[in-house]
């Protein structure tokens, strides 16, 4: 039995297979597929399209895309990305950051 | 919840779903119980142990950060089943504030139920956007040169943030600093001083 929806408690650590290296510029895609479909998403519509540094892989856990509508779902890759926090506002601090949780298929090399 | 008497058609409801997510063998009595045991024994003290432990034990903080859920589990904490536990240290340069933009994820697990503001639309909406607004608005002004990371909780981590010892502290036990820390310490909203100590309800 899982809480709060998308949890579960495994596959932290197993992230052999990641693509993507600490320190690594990134590109989170800029895409709206809940445009077009019904869709459970765990990326922010603030940081599509921004640029960001992986700071670490968390884990690999279930797609929360797939388990939101009781599908097999597949295992991926879950990183914490860094993220100047004044440019996706205009607005802020230099130096403020956000740190995010986001998963592999929504990241591109930047 | 304290302070709150569910209505009677949200109870009836549940029974309902109950029943039949148990009729489907989803769901056994023992999971429930097992999991109201877990909400009902989690409590920002214990969060505020760790943090007092990580004051005064380097090995422990080394761990706590390295991985929060086996620390949790060492502070008596099943989390079996729950999302894992992460720790963000705040150092003299860079201040952490969590906030779950895309619904309420927060660790329950430790520190129990989140507060009504956490789940708030303003709160999540803001935190990310004019964070060191919301920081003031809690009373909250940081040193100059201190940066903020908003940690942005959108998937299957949990996270609690380890605050710097306040000053003034020197040679205080574990328990005199386990007595300062307040669940919005973990979350990032406040910073513990050696002023303040920390009144608990239960």
């Amino acid at each position: 039995m899982s809480v709060g929806g998308h949890a579960a408690g495994r596959g932290v650590g197993e992230i052999a297979t990641a693509r993507f290296q600490a320190g690594q510029k990134v590109r989170v895609k800029d895409a709206r597929p809940e445009r077009v479909a019904r869709l459970h998403l765990r990326t922010p519509h603030y940081v599509r399209g921004r640029m960001g540094v992986v700071e670490r892989a968390l884990g690999t856990f279930p797609n929360p895309e797939d388990i939101a509508f009781n599908r097999p779902a597949e295992p991926r890759v879950l990183y914490h990305v860094l993220f100047d926090q004044p440019p996706v506002w205009n607005e802020g601090e230099p130096g403020d950051t956000l740190l995010i949780e986001l998963f592999e298929h929504w990241l591109e090399e930047a | 919840m304290a302070g709150y008497d569910p209505r009677p058609e949200s109870v009836a409801l549940l029974e309902k779903l109950v029943a039949a997510l148990k009729l489907r063998g989803i769901v056994t009595e023992e999971e429930i119980a097992l999991r109201k045991t877990i909400a009902e024994r989690a409590n920002p003290e214990i969060g505020a142990r760790m943090v007092a432990r990580a004051w005064t034990d380097p090995e422990w903080r080394a761990f706590l950060l390295r991985d929060g859920t086996a620390a949790a589990e060492a502070m008596g904490v099943s989390m079996r089943g729950n999302p894992p536990l992460g720790v963000l240290e705040d150092t003299a340069s860079v201040h952490h504030l969590v906030v779950c933009t895309l619904c309420s994820c927060y660790p329950r697990a430790i520190i129990g139920y989140p507060p009504h503001w956490y789940k708030s639309a303003a709160y999540r909406s803001r935190a990310v956007r004019e964070p060191r607004a919301v920081l003031a608005e809690f009373g909250t002004v940081l040193p100059a040169g201190i940066q903020v990371r908003v940690v942005d909780s959108t998937a299957d981590f949990r996270w609690m943030v380890l605050p710097l010892r306040p000053e003034g502290t020197e040679g205080w036990t574990e328990e005199q600093l386990t007595a300062l820390v307040s669940r919005d310490h973990l979350v990032g909203v406040s910073l513990p001083s050696a002023a303040h100590k920390v009144s608990r309800a239960a």
